[in-house]
């Protein structure tokens, strides 16, 4: 079992050679939702439940965007401009939501108003962002550009995610070895008492908070290059923020692989779906939503049933029914 | 050039408060939930919807007369409401909070994806014309008038309904202490249930209200769904009157903020002052802490 990584790493590498185009689309799909699921579980997992990450994906995906397109900046400035936009605005929310004790379904509630408000910005300022019909970033010609991040084959893309992919998992994992995990963990079960030992409540979620928000804006920053095209819905809103939210809780809440086999889920899931309607469809039978209703019924499932994730579970099956400490 | 500026103003004043009749309608179903149950229904708009398409397919397609298809629709979303508070919440009655509100948000997810299986993405509408009121140069919508109206004696029912029956004394006892009303011989189990069906019933009566208005598709719930939410926290989740204060606030808001530019500023508005207040107040417009 100790070699397992070792053997997956060389596996990952191995994968642009070996993959065709559309199973690697795939893997490049899902490397780039596993960081932002990942980026959500770190504050997540401490019972700090966001439903407005869709708005600081929408921020590193647009302000990249925008920056490249009207400015001409470079993504390698536009990226680290649209996470410190991200750390911005997640401290200006955050910071007031920690400082009243706005904890809960509020704080949900709270960012959820977050995402609507980055979602309709965007649509309103129609005539720069293009408003609800999206927005494709300029092509900078024919070909592969370091400058630009664009890739004409998908491997080398496959290497920027996977890379992004990993420091994500390494971030997690420093975290879930640092003294903030500790001070996170009691907070989430009692505030007053861990004030009263000594913990910064506020300092230690704003951290916390922060640090989800800009490895958001990333994701959704590489999501745009990959993709080059983004829109205020299909990055963003309502709708997003739940399926990020949803893709954790299946794959595992309080494991550091969890939001990836949760993306790993969801998305080939979502994929069998549509090829399943679109077989159908040429068959004269229309059964578009039908890949919705499932996902939609298998969420419901999983938080009544399995509310640790696949992930979770199965650790804590192997473990021998043993009680672990999942703070 | 002043004074046409000083109509469209009052014009859109009035249409505020028109439409936040039917807001506040929404909200107090809302509210009453999770007053009593203290779970947050991430999936209210989408039971609306289902009442929508009630009233669509009713009185739109098979010539139902139009209050049957009401009582239908809202007996339909009645039922809805119960069927969630029974076989989603009560399962995880125990869980944390948050759990329930993300089990909601999955129904909301299927809930979609049903109507757009069963009705397909058009957008559908009731085609019935009411006529537009003219008055002083100012344009209203009758079935804004309506809404507004009806979504007042809702309220007002639903008020003597908590104050002068047993049940409502016992829903509204149970709403400020969970754990003694319990003990002094309150059934929870039915107060929960009663309250299903009368929230659920509030919201198939704003689905009626809501069908005069606007066109009927499986993602409408998302057009008005967190506007909704929005209204119960800023009015204190739970409590009544902070929501109804809460709706005229906020309608007023997106209504005037929307006159300047485009309607979604109004929208955007309406947004940022509901994340401002609570930071001035936490606890909502008329909480107590």
């Amino acid at each position: 079992m100790k070699q397992l990584p070792y053997i997956i790493g060389v596996l990952l590498i191995a994968v642009p050679f070996v993959a065709p185009q559309y199973p690697l689309h795939l893997i490049i799909m899902i490397l780039i939702w596993s960081l932002v699921y990942t980026a959500w579980s770190l504050m997540g997992r401490f019972g700090l439940v966001s439903l407005g990450h869709g708005a600081f994906m929408s921020i590193g995906a647009y302000v990249t965007a925008l920056l490249w397109n009207y400015g001409g900046i470079s993504p390698w400035i536009g990226i680290p401009a649209a996470m410190i936009t991200a750390a911005i605005m997640a401290f200006l929310v955050a910071y007031p939501c920690f400082q009243f004790k706005i904890v809960g379904h509020y704080f949900a509630l709270v960012t959820l108003a977050l995402s609507e408000v980055v979602k309709l910005v965007i649509i309103a300022c129609r005539d720069t962002t293009g408003g609800s019909l999206g927005f494709t970033p300029e092509r900078h010609g024919e070909g592969t550009s370091i400058a630009a991040i664009q890739f004409a084959d998908k491997e080398t893309f496959y290497f920027v995610v996977l890379i992004a992919w990993g420091i994500g998992l390494l971030i997690w994992r420093a975290v879930d070895r640092s003294m903030l995990r500790f001070a996170l963990d009691s907070i989430s079960e009692d505030e007053d008492a861990s004030a009263a030992a000594g913990v910064h409540v506020t300092a230690s979620k704003l951290k916390i908070t922060m640090l989800s928000a800009v490895l958001t804006a990333l994701g959704g920053a590489l999501y745009c290059q990959y993709q080059m095209f983004i829109g205020p819905e299909v990055i963003g809103g309502i709708g997003i923020s739940l399926q990020i939210v949803f893709a954790v809780v299946v794959g595992g809440l309080y494991t550091m692989m969890g939001p990836t086999i949760g993306a790993i889920i969801t998305l080939l899931m979502t994929e069998v779906f549509r090829n399943l309607i679109t077989s159908l469809r040429t068959e004269g039978i229309d059964l578009a939503g039908l890949d919705t209703t499932v996902y939609g019924l298998m969420l419901i499932l999983f938080i009544i049933f399995l509310p640790k994730g696949v992930l979770g579970e199965a650790i804590d099956r192997l473990a021998g029914g043993k009680k672990r400490d999942v703070g | 050039m002043d004074e046409i500026f000083d109509i469209f103003l009052l014009e859109a004043l009035v249409n505020g408060i028109l439409f936040g009749g039917v807001l506040a309608l929404l909200s107090l179903g809302l509210n009453l939930i999770f007053g009593v149950v203290d779970v947050v229904w991430i999936c209210y708009a989408e039971l609306v919807m289902f009442g929508m398409y009630t009233m669509y397919w009713l009185a739109g397609v098979y010539d139902v007369h139009i209050l049957l298809a009401a009582v239908a629709a809202i007996g339909l979303v009645s039922i809805m409401g119960f069927l969630v508070h029974l076989l989603i919440i009560s399962p995880i009655l125990g869980s944390p909070p948050i759990n329930q509100l993300l089990a909601t948000g999955g129904l909301l997810f299927f809930l979609q994806s049903v109507a757009t299986l069963m009705f397909s993405i058009e957008f559908r509408n009731l085609g019935l014309r009411l006529p537009i009121l003219e008055f002083n140069e100012m344009y209203f919508s009758y079935a804004r008038l309506l809404a507004f109206g009806v979504a007042l004696i809702g309220m007002a029912a639903v008020y003597f309904f908590l104050t002068r029956t047993y049940i409502g004394a016992a829903i509204r006892a149970i709403s400020q202490d969970r754990e003694v009303m319990v003990l002094m011989g309150v059934d929870a189990k039915k107060v929960y249930w009663v309250t299903a069906l009368v929230g659920g019933g509030l919201g198939g009566l704003a689905a009626c209200l809501l069908v005069l208005q606007y066109d009927v598709h499986p993602f409408v719930g998302i057009s008005f769904g967190p506007i909704t939410f929005i209204i119960c926290v800023l009015g204190g989740l739970g409590n009544m009157i902070g929501g109804f204060v809460a709706a005229f606030i906020l309608s007023i808001i997106i209504s005037v903020g929307g006159l300047y530019s485009e309607m979604e500023w109004g929208y955007v508005l309406a947004f940022v002052f509901f994340i401002v207040m609570m930071f001035i107040r936490p606890q909502g417009l008329l909480g107590k802490k």
